[in-house]
C-alpha cells in the first residue's frame, strides 16, 4: 500500500498543526460556534448527541497492521474502547473530547493517517472496491489512481468550499462493488480499443434525501486526463450549484435541473481550457504511486491444499466460514477472508480494540501485513494462504469476528443512528439487533442465501438504504419514530433504487415485517433466484400484500 | 490600525469602497422556515433605484460595484482613465459581465470579490478564472466575511489581498498565509503539481 515521503508527512504534520491553532481558538472565544463549525467538520469532527464524533479517513479502505494497532490504542486511551467501520469505509470514534482532537491527529500522523475531508463541504475519501488488485474479475486496479487523486483533492484550493459535500469512488472490475453509480463521481475504469487505461465517468449519483443514479458524463477519458475532467466537472459544480437550499445543494439536483446534456456541455466546455494543464498525470508520477500497488511477493503454490480441503470435510461449522465469508483471488493457492463486524445482538460495524488488535495481528501474520475495510463495514485479510484459512478461523472465532453470515440477511449495513447521531430521526441499531435475534438461526440464514440490508436513521441515507435489497429508512413522525420500508434497491452494475412498500411501522413491528418480506420470497422463489431477483421478476406487491394482510389473514 | 493585507504586509486602504444604498427595508428570505444565506449565482439583488440612488464621490480612487459601472459608466469612465476606478463583484454575480464590460480588465489597478459569508467557496473560482482564464494581472482582492482560515486557499486560487474582518486581526491572520509548505496540486499560484515541482523518490518500507 501507499507510504507517505516527507512531502505527504508536511502535510499531515502542518494539518496538526493548523487544527491543534484552530481548536486553541475556538476555546479561547477567538472563534465563535459558527466560524469553527466548517473548520472541525473539514477535520471529521461533529458534535453529536453525547459527545464529538471524529471520522479518520481510511483512503480507499486500505489500512496496515500497524495503523490499525494505532487506531486499537487511540480507541483505548481516548475513547470507550471501541471504533465504528462506516460505510465510506473510515473509522469513527463515539467519544472523543474536543480538546484531545488535536493530541489524536498528531497520534494519527505518527502512523500516516488523518481525518482531513471526512466531513464538511468538500471533496470526501475516495471510496473503492474491498478487493481491488486481488479479484478474479478485475480489469484495473484502481488504487494508483485513487491515491493520486487523494493527495489532488487534499486541500486542493479551489474545492475548499463546495456547496455540499462530494463524494468519489473508483472502480475496475467486472462486477462493480464500489456503487460507482451512487457517487458524485463514478470513475469505472476499463481497457480501450488500444488496451489503454481509460475511464468510463459517470456523475450526479448520490442517495440521500433525493436518491439518484448517476449518468454517464464521458463514455471515454484517458487517464492522464482525470484529475483536469474532474476539476471542470466541480467548477460548474461550484460555481452553479445551489446553495440556497442545503437539500438541494449537491451536484445530482443541478444535473438533473440542466439535464446531463447541459450539464455536460458545460464541463466540456470548462476542460477545453483545463486539459493539459500541468495537473495532467506524468507516466512517471503514475508509475511512482503504482509502485506501492504491485502484487505481494506471493509463493507459488497449488490451486489446492490438502489440509484446508480435508478441514471443511470434516468441520461443519468451518465449511459454513468458508462458504460465506472466503473470496476468490486472482493468485492459485490464496484467498480473501472477510472478518465479520456483523455478530448477531450488536452494532454492525462496531470493533472493539481487542478486536482491533486481534485483526492486526492476523493481517501481520497471514496476510503481508495489510487489510482492508469494506463499505459493508466489515474487515478483510486480502491475499491469505488456502493452508492458513483453518488457523485463522479459530483465532477470530476466539475474537468474536468469524459468524458465518456475510452476505446474509443479519450482515446488516448500519449507520449509527440515534444513539449517537444528532442528525437522525430514528435509532437504527437496535433495528439491526432486533432482526440479527429474529434471523438467529443460521441453517435458516444460509437457505435464505445472498440477501443485503440497509438501515439508515434518516434521510441522509449513511446506511445506503435505497440500495439494499430490503431497505429500512428511520422516519419521525410527530415526535415518534417509525421505519420505512424499501424493497428492490440494489447495488452493482445493475445497480437500482428500492420501492417503499407502503406507510411506516414501529420498531416492534420490524423484526415481523422482515420476517414477512422473507416468506413471500421463500414461497416464490425459484431454485435459482436470490431474494432481488425475485422482487425483480414478481414485483413488489405480493410482498406488499403479504406484510399488510390483517393478522388474522395471515394465519389462513 | 489597518486590516487590509497586500502580499505579506499591512497596508493602508487608499480605495473608497462604493456601496449600493439600502432602500427601505432589506426583505429576509426564507425557504422550508430557514433564512436563505446564500444568493444563487446569477441572481438579481439590487434595483435600479439603489444604482440610482448610489452617490459617486467626487475625487478619489473608487472601489465601485460592477452593477454601478454597468449601469452609468458614463460617469465613470474619466475615472477609469485617470486610475481612480477599481470595481467590486459578489460571489453570486456573474464573471462574465464584468469581463465583457471593458474592453480589457487588465485597464482596472484592483478587482474585489466581496464573500458575503465563510463558507462560499465560489469566491476561489472567480479567483481562478480571473487569473487563468481572463488574464488579469493586477490586485486581486477578498474582502466581506474573511477569515484567516480561508487566507491559504485564496492565495492559491489567485488572490494577493485580504481585506480581513474588522473584529479579527489582519497581524494574526498572515501566519495563515504560510500553513502548508508544498501543497499537493497544481494552482493558480504555483500551476505546478508536487509531482512536476520537486523530484519524489518512492519511501523506503517504515
Amino acid at each position: 500500500m501507499y507510504k507517505y515521503d516527507e512531502i505527504d508527512q508536511a502535510i499531515v504534520d502542518e494539518r496538526v498543526a493548523q487544527y491543534r491553532d484552530q481548536t486553541r481558538r475556538y476555546l479561547a472565544g477567538e472563534l465563535t460556534d459558527e466560524e469553527f463549525r466548517p473548520l472541525r467538520l473539514q477535520n471529521g469532527l461533529y458534535i453529536q448527541r453525547h459527545a464529538p464524533m471524529l471520522r479518520i479517513a481510511v483512503p480507499y479502505g486500505m489500512l496496515s497492521s500497524r495503523q490499525l494497532h494505532k487506531l486499537a490504542d487511540i480507541a483505548a486511551r481516548y475513547d470507550r474502547g471501541y471504533g465504528h467501520f462506516s460505510t465510506r469505509q473510515n473509522l469513527q470514534l463515539n467519544w472523543p473530547k474536543l480538546e484531545d482532537v488535536p493530541d489524536i491527529l498528531a497520534e494519527l500522523a505518527t502512523v500516516q493517517m488523518h481525518a482531513i475531508q471526512t466531513s464538511g463541504n468538500c471533496i470526501r475519501n475516495i471510496t473503492t472496491d474491498q478487493f481491488a488488485g486481488i479479484a478474479p474479475d478485475e480489469i484495473i486496479d484502481p488504487r494508483a489512481v485513487a491515491e493520486i487523486m487523494r493527495q489532488w483533492s487534499t486541500f486542493h484550493p479551489e474545492f475548499a468550499l463546495l456547496p455540499r459535500k462530494f463524494k468519489i469512488a473508483v472502480s475496475g472490475t467486472k462486477q462493480d462493488r464500489a456503487i460507482v453509480q451512487a457517487h458524485d463521481i463514478g470513475l469505472e475504469f476499463y481497457r480501450d480499443s488500444d488496451n489503454k487505461m481509460a475511464i468510463k465517468v459517470w456523475v450526479g449519483g448520490g442517495l440521500g434525501r433525493t436518491p439518484i443514479l448517476g449518468s454517464v458524463i464521458r463514455e471515454h477519458l484517458e487517464w492522464q486526463h482525470v484529475l483536469t475532467y474532474c476539476e471542470a466537472i466541480i467548477r460548474v459544480y461550484n460555481l452553479h450549484g445551489r446553495r440556497d437550499n442545503a437539500y438541494k445543494a449537491r451536484i445530482k439536483i443541478l444535473v438533473k435541473a440542466l439535464g446531463i446534456d447541459e450539464f455536460r456541455k458545460q464541463v466540456e466546455a470548462e476542460w477545453a481550457y483545463l486539459k493539459d494543464s500541468p495537473n495532467t498525470i506524468t507516466e512517471a508520477e503514475l508509475q511512482r504511486v503504482a509502485q506501492y500497488f504491485t502484487k505481494m511477493p506471493y509463493d507459488t503454490l497449488p490451486a489446492h491444499d490438502a489440509s484446508f480441503d480435508s478441514a471443511i470435510a470434516s468441520n461443519p461449522a468451518f465449511a459454513a466460514w468458508v462458504k460465506r465469508s472466503v473470496h476468490a483471488h486472482q493468485q492459485p493457492g490464496y484467498r480473501a477472508v472477510t472478518l465479520s463486524l456483523k455478530p448477531h445482538g450488536r452494532a454492525p460495524g462496531d470493533a472493539t480494540s481487542e478486536q482491533m488488535h486481534v485483526v492486526a495481528d492476523l493481517a501481520e501474520k497471514y496476510s503481508f501485513g495489510e487489510l482492508r475495510v469494506s463499505h459493508e463495514q466489515n474487515l478483510i485479510l486480502a491475499d491469505v494462504r488456502l493452508s492458513d484459512l483453518f488457523s485463522i478461523w479459530e483465532q477470530a472465532r476466539a475474537a468474536g469476528l468469524a459468524t458465518p453470515n456475510i452476505g446474509l440477511l443479519t450482515d446488516i449495513i448500519c449507520c449509527p443512528g440515534g444513539d449517537f447521531c444528532s442528525l437522525a430521526n430514528a435509532k437504527s441499531i437496535p433495528i439491526a439487533e432486533a432482526i440479527q435475534q429474529q434471523f438467529d438461526n443460521l441453517d435458516y440464514l444460509h437457505d435464505i442465501g445472498d440477501i443485503e440490508l440497509n438501515i439508515s436513521g434518516c434521510m441522509n441515507a449513511c446506511g445506503h438504504h435505497h440500495i439494499g435489497h430490503i431497505g429500512i429508512l428511520g422516519v419521525d413522525k410527530d415526535g415518534s419514530e417509525w421505519y420505512q420500508v424499501t424493497i428492490g434497491g440494489k447495488q452493482g452494475n445493475d445497480a437500482s433504487i428500492g420501492t417503499v412498500i407502503g406507510p411506516s411501522f414501529a420498531a416492534e413491528e420490524m423484526p415481523g415485517v422482515v420476517q414477512r418480506l422473507i416468506d413471500v420470497y421463500l414461497q416464490e422463489r425459484t431454485e435459482e433466484e436470490r431474494f432481488i431477483d425475485t422482487v425483480r421478476r414478481i414485483g413488489v406487491a405480493p410482498f406488499k400484500a403479504h406484510v399488510y394482510a390483517k393478522k388474522e389473514a395471515a394465519h389462513v | 490600525m489597518s486590516n487590509l493585507i497586500l502580499g505579506t504586509s499591512i497596508v493602508e486602504d487608499e480605495w473608497n469602497l462604493v456601496r449600493l444604498p439600502v432602500l427601505g427595508e432589506e426583505t429576509v428570505r426564507k425557504q422550508a422556515g430557514k433564512v436563505v444565506l446564500f444568493k444563487l449565482t446569477g441572481e438579481k439583488t439590487y434595483s435600479e433605484e439603489q444604482i440610482a440612488a448610489t452617490v459617486i464621490p467626487a475625487t478619489g480612487k473608487i472601489l465601485a460595484p460592477l452593477s454601478l459601472w454597468i449601469a452609468r459608466r458614463g460617469e465613470l469612465e474619466s475615472r477609469l482613465a485617470a486610475g481612480e476606478l477599481a470595481i467590486w463583484l459578489d460571489t453570486h454575480e456573474v464573471l462574465a459581465d464584468l469581463v465583457s464590460a471593458f474592453d480589457d480588465i487588465n485597464q482596472l489597478p484592483l478587482i474585489a470579490v466581496h464573500v458575503e459569508r465563510f463558507a462560499d467557496g465560489r469566491i476561489f473560482s472567480i479567483g481562478n478564472l480571473l487569473r487563468t482564464r481572463h488574464g488579469y494581472q493586477n490586485t486581486l482582492r477578498a474582502f466581506g466575511d474573511v477569515l484567516r482560515d480561508q487566507l491559504f486557499f485564496l492565495k492559491r486560487c489567485g488572490f494577493d489581498s485580504y481585506l480581513i474582518r474588522a473584529d479579527r486581526s489582519a497581524e494574526d491572520a498572515l501566519a495563515s498565509l504560510k500553513d502548508f509548505s508544498q501543497p499537493y496540486q497544481g494552482a493558480v499560484d504555483d500551476k505546478q503539481p508536487v509531482w512536476r515541482r520537486v523530484s519524489r523518490q518512492p519511501a523506503s518500507q517504515p
